[in-house]
């Protein structure tokens, strides 16, 4: 180690040397990223863990006391929680399969070059670049009974006043249909970058062979494709799962709690009833989920990458 | 090398069924845009108003404030709103291209010790729900005093980009021939040198995938620019849900304006750089 800037030939300053040395680079290139990061993210969330274990509110000012687990016992035993664990897993579950179906069937159309080909895409990607607060606002205008442009279409056809969001199901079926809106663009994306990656002379040999269009479909491009969408069906499903600001805006949970989800019930629990830890306890169970499911994506994505080097 | 992997080609019958399916696709924002022309009257009109007379009050609304007790009218701040959003965003993607780009190199060519744990963790950071971590951050940013600055903000938005730039740049360095950087180096060039003069320009495509997915996410960032700016730092997102207030109800041809002239950087921003999006959208943990 101390010879290092011997090797170097330059023995003027050691520290400057020792700090540039190659063996040295990875650590220091690394390191301003590693510090933001710690900075940002890792202690906020060590702070926040913490807390979790002390009945801290950020509305008093007495000092917290240490309560141990009692945090995560009230939670996981609270059988409103588990209520608004299946309302999240009923919108991930929908609006993942639908964002899948849409973005699927939109990437076929886009996966071909033909005039005009980059201005229409734009028209198909730029739901995904609106903001939540915008979508929200006008989604709930759409759907809303008597100036909807939604419920206006609907009595075209029906006598029956039209309010979606009066029913439990309607609002589910509301914010699902935002969000799939917004967000199968990017699933699109996702399985265009897997066709363009299926090789051409495939389809030509394909050809000559005189298969199926049905059969190519599933003996070329499924098997390219296919861990990209389950690549699709997690990052989504992460996405979705945390899933927050869109409810917020369109039906604030209701009616009733029916369209609550687990991201909206944290942000209750810490910001309207103040109860900052046990939020907090909440927040790590889904951290949890949410490093689970990351392992998931991690072990598809390298299998992928084994796929390819075969 | 990526000739071979072509994709068909259609003509002009395909455009029009894509521009069918693109529009209606596209309809909700078209009708926020032409709301956004629209009076107050028209805007709620029943049956819905496909043609009427265009105005842009609205437009005139986003900037200036008629005040009831004279002609004359006030400015609203949403220039410097707006110059906030490019601003920060801008720059917050910028930084953390820069700093994800240095660690990037050092992953794929120096790899440390434990480097996938690092990998994961990193990795975890960005898909960690943000309302685990927002109340120590609104803490902290009260106790330094950084909340309400354009340090925090850009602070924080650089590290919530940091993440996947590394992974979508490395994923380019990854796939460089790294015979022709030790060629170089025995022709005696720099480790400097190779970076700036051989690995760079050969990234150009990475890097552009990484500014346009980094701007779209970090353009609409909402609950951290809510609680952590300031007047002064303001970005568009939160003083567009500001509007939503009032006793008069949410007044939709103003919003429409505020939406559509939002639109407009990000979507020159993204097709400028479109060719690059199909990369960036799996944060480049698949290569092509």
């Amino acid at each position: 180690m101390t010879d290092v800037a011997a090797v170097h030939g330059h023995a003027k300053s050691g520290f400057w040397a020792r700090l540039t040395a190659p063996e040295n680079r990875g650590p220091l290139l690394v390191a301003p990223a590693i510090i933001t990061l710690f900075v940002m993210n890792i202690f906020p969330l060590l702070w926040s863990f913490g807390l979790s274990f002390f009945n801290y509110r950020a509305n008093r000012q007495n000092v917290p006391e240490f309560v141990g687990l009692k945090n995560f016992e009230r939670v996981l035993t609270d059988e409103k929680i588990w209520d608004r664990f299946q309302t999240t897993a009923i919108i991930v579950g929908s609006s993942v399969t639908l964002q899948l179906i849409i973005g699927f069937s939109l990437a076929m159309l886009f996966a071909k070059h033909f005039p005009m080909r980059r201005i229409i895409m734009m028209l198909v990607l730029t739901p995904m670049m609106l903001s939540f607060v915008s979508v929200g606002v006008f989604f709930k205008l759409y759907y809303e009974p008597t100036f909807g442009l939604l419920s206006w279409v609907v009595n075209l056809f029906s006598s029956e006043p039209f309010a979606l969001l009066s029913s439990s199901t309607g609002a589910l079926i509301g914010i699902i249909f935002a969000d799939a809106w917004m967000w199968s663009p990017f699933v699109m994306l996702l399985v265009l970058a897997g066709l363009v990656s299926v090789p051409k002379y495939l389809y030509e040999a394909a050809e000559i062979d005189r298969v199926s269009s049905w059969r190519r479909f599933v003996t070329i491009t499924l098997p390219y494709i296919k861990s990209l969408l389950l690549l699709a069906i997690l990052f989504r499903t992460i996405e979705t799962f945390k899933i927050f600001d869109i409810i917020y805006i369109i039906t604030e949970g209701g009616p009733g709690s029916s369209t609550e989800s687990i991201a909206v019930n944290i942000y209750r629990m810490a910001f309207q009833n103040f109860r900052t830890s046990r939020s907090g306890a909440l927040a790590y169970i889904i951290l949890f989920i949410v490093i689970v499911l990351t392992n998931l994506y991690l072990y598809s994505v390298n299998r992928r990458a084994h796929e390819e080097t075969l | 090398m990526a000739k071979q992997r072509e994709i068909g080609k259609a003509g002009w019958g395909h455009t029009a069924v894509a521009g069918i399916v693109g529009f209606i696709y596209f309809f909700p924002v078209f009708w926020i845009i032409l709301t956004a022309f629209k009076t107050r009257t028209d805007a709620l009109e029943i049956p819905p108003k496909l043609f009427f007379t265009p105005t842009l009050d609205n437009f005139r609304a986003v900037f200036f404030r008629s005040s009831i007790t004279s002609d004359e009218t006030a400015a609203t701040n949403f220039i410097l709103y707006f110059f906030n959003s490019i601003f920060i965003a801008g720059t917050a993607v910028l930084l953390a291209m820069l700093i994800g780009t240095l660690a990037a190199y050092a992953f794929s060519r120096h790899p440390l010790k434990g480097n996938d744990t690092y990998l994961f963790i990193i990795l975890t950071t960005r898909m960690m729900p943000p309302i685990v971590v927002i109340i120590p951050i609104f803490l902290m940013f009260r106790l330094t005093g950084l909340a309400g600055s354009y340090w925090g903000i850009l602070l924080l938005y650089t590290a919530f980009n940091i993440p996947f730039s590394i992974w979508l740049v490395k994923s380019f360095f990854d796939e460089l021939n790294p015979e022709i950087e030790d060629a170089a180096r025995m022709d005696g060039s720099t480790d400097w040198r190779v970076f700036f003069g051989i690995c760079l320009p050969q990234i150009y495509a990475g890097l552009a995938a990484t500014f346009v997915f980094g701007m779209i996410l970090t353009w609409n960032e909402f609950l951290f620019a809510l609680l952590l700016t300031g007047v002064e730092t303001r970005t568009v997102p939160v003083a567009m849900a500001r509007t939503l207030g009032g006793s008069v109800g949410v007044d939709y041809g103003l919003l429409a304006a505020i939406v559509t002239l939002f639109l407009i950087p990000i979507c020159i921003v993204t097709f400028l750089l479109q060719n690059q999006l199909l990369r960036g959208v799996t944060f480049g943990t698949v290569k092509k």
